[in-house]
């Protein structure tokens, strides 16, 4: 850039483009540097989980430069990964993650097929109330929720609270009203012409979905799968609400509250903890970033 | 379009008709499919999220120990106390500087990522949409120990510039400072990402003529990067807005509301109140107060949304 600058500054006539071009590349060499900064900014806290997981708690509690490792040890690693208990948090958010995908999909595919399809009656009432059911944030619903839970529990005799499994049936209210409305969007972005071709030649209306809608759909599908997953694995507040028990704890919850005893906090445990709580989202997001920012996006730009 | 589509339903029941048969008449109607294909999206929704919010209510009416309707009794009892009101302002303090930091953030930084050229561009977007990605209860865990009081990384290079300890968690103004700063941190790359996207629906040709037309960078953000993102801007903001205001991760492990109680938003107080102190109505009563301002923002975003889908 600069170079092409200092060759088009010869000649009289075109000091014009070299100063513009100048312009541009002072431009540039600003935008980075602000880039650099607010890099800093929103980087600064995993690196720190980081530099601090790899500390021993001697090295922690001598206050040396907290910003630099003088003694690198995976103890802490090793420690949480062949503790029971971890292993435990980490089974039970992938297992309640994994299965609340699948319900998610289950729910909100077939409904979300018949929303930008089939018009019937109500079927633009229910669109905006998936929509506004989006918008109802769980800390609105929890005590309630925490209330039907017992009365459900004990009217059927099934114990609910404190147990992992609940945690099934209350994520998806998180989930599918968003996956329902971007799935709508990309079923209703596929041309009419390729669902009525498919029903001239015959085919019903399940096998529309699952021969035309779903394959033609796979990248807002995608998306939709990456934020149920991030979502129910993130979760925070309702599991800190339903379950207490510490073998049925999820990760978030399980980290925050066994790692830290009473006033005692084991920093290199509890940032390893946090670390690899954070890892699997962070590992999908490193391989599937345009699907997720797609997904991200969708919510406003579609529908 | 649709004409065509109810055409052939009527060729279905048409079918169906001469053969006979009244229930696969019935099961192969597009309406019987679609409600069969919707029904368990309804049962979720009424069932666990309609039923619970209207159930509040109920339950805002009872007694501590639920035996006895109380009416509105749970209500005055709030607004008497003096910790009621820290809350309100709190969380509208908490919500709208939030929101605006992060608005402002998002809008700069997107700036800058679509100034450079493009195959950098996703190298930096990638990185800067790191926070949004990790569980936020996991990073607050991270600002906690740069928080912290007596090893904190922050008082540490601070204490370089000779600015003495600060005690970002004891102290109410710090406390304050902090969990806005730890949500503006998490939120802001969120912007990021949707401005990004409005300013790269922006045609070029816009900017041009506003160039030629002499005008400078400052004229050509108010009257063409402004006007064009405006929908989006509003709809991020909206519901940032919301999601703010109903923050809990954040402060529950930050600060747990404290130092006595001035941090506490209406979740963290409703947790702490109905499931800590098990006074269920009366945080089911806290929760209730959030309803009027995420009904005025939900309303302004689904007029944006249905906007936006009919010029679309």
């Amino acid at each position: 850039m600069s170079t092409l600058a200092i060759d088009k500054a010869g000649p009289s006539r075109k000091i014009k483009y070299g100063s513009m071009s100048r312009d541009r590349t002072w431009a540039l060499r600003w935008s980075y540097f602000f880039l650099v900064l607010f890099a800093i900014f929103f980087l600064t806290p995993p690196i720190y989980m980081l530099i601090t997981s790899l500390k021993s708690s001697a090295e922690i509690s001598a206050a040396t430069n907290p910003w630099w490792v003088f003694h690198p040890t995976l103890s802490n690693y090793v420690e949480l990964l062949s503790s029971n208990q971890f292993l435990r948090f980490f089974w039970n958010s992938s297992i309640v993650s994994i299965v609340v995908v699948i319900i998610t999909m289950l729910i909100s595919i077939p409904a979300a097929f018949a929303l930008a399809r089939m018009k019937f009656w109500g079927s633009a009432t229910l669109a905006t109330g998936v929509f506004l059911t989006y918008l109802i944030p769980d800390s609105l619903l929890f005590i309630p929720l925490f209330k039907v839970l017992g009365m459900v529990q004990d009217i059927t005799g099934i114990t609910l609270l404190n147990r992992w499994y609940v945690l099934l049936f209350i994520y998806p209210t998180l989930t599918v009203p968003f996956c329902t409305w971007i799935m709508i969007g990309y079923f209703a972005s596929i041309p009419k012409e390729l669902d009525e071709a498919a029903l001239i030649d015959g085919a019903s209306w399940l096998q529309t979905l699952t021969r035309i809608f779903i394959p033609v759909a796979l990248p807002g599908l995608i998306a939709a799968t990456i934020f149920a997953f991030t979502v129910s694995w993130a979760q925070f507040l309702y599991p800190l609400v339903f379950t207490t028990s510490v073998d049925q704890l999820v990760l978030p919850v399980g980290i925050t509250t066994t790692l830290i005893k009473g006033d005692v906090f084991n920093w290199g445990q509890i940032m390893t903890g946090a670390l690899l709580g954070a890892a699997p989202p962070l590992i999908i997001y490193a391989f599937l970033m345009d699907y997720y920012i797609a997904g991200l996006t969708a919510g406003a730009t579609k529908g | 379009m649709a004409d065509v589509v109810v055409e052939q339903g009527r060729a279905v029941r048409a079918r169906g008709a001469r053969k006979g048969s009244s229930l696969r008449n019935a099961l192969g109607r597009k309406s019987t499919v679609a409600f069969f294909l919707t029904l368990p999206l309804i049962l979720l929704i009424v069932l666990l999220v309609l039923y619970p919010a209207f159930y509040s209510v109920y339950l805002a009416t009872l007694n501590k120990a639920m035996t006895k309707f109380v009416g509105l009794s749970n209500f005055t009892f709030l607004f008497k106390r003096e910790t009621f009101w820290m809350v309100v302002r709190q969380s509208c303090i908490f919500a709208i500087t939030a929101v605006v930091f992060k608005a402002l953030i998002g809008f700069i930084v997107a700036h800058f990522v679509h100034n450079i050229p493009g195959k950098k561009q996703r190298k930096w977007r990638g990185m800067l949409l790191v926070p949004w990605v990790i569980p936020p209860a996991m990073s607050t865990l991270a600002w906690l120990w740069l928080f912290d009081p007596s090893y904190s990384a922050f008082n540490y290079t601070l204490s370089f510039f000779g600015v003495g300890p600060i005690p970002w968690l004891g102290d109410t103004f710090w406390a304050r400072f902090s969990v806005i700063l730890v949500n503006v941190w998490y939120g802001a790359p969120f912007f990021l990402i949707m401005y990004l996207a409005a300013l790269k629906s922006v045609p070029e040709q816009l900017y041009e003529a506003a160039a030629i037309d002499g005008a400078n960078w400052w004229q050509r953000i108010w009257y063409v990067t402004l006007p064009m993102m405006r929908n989006i801007i509003a709809i991020t903001t909206l519901f940032s807005l919301i999601v703010t205001f109903a923050n809990f991760d954040i402060v529950r492990i930050l600060t747990s509301g404290g130092p006595l109680d001035t941090t506490h938003l209406f979740a963290t107080w409703a947790f702490q109140v109905g499931i800590q102190s098990s006074d269920i109505p009366l945080g089911a009563c806290v929760s209730l107060f959030m309803v009027p301002i995420l009904a005025v923002a939900a309303i302004f975003i689904l007029r944006d949304v249905n906007k936006r889908g009919n010029e679309a």
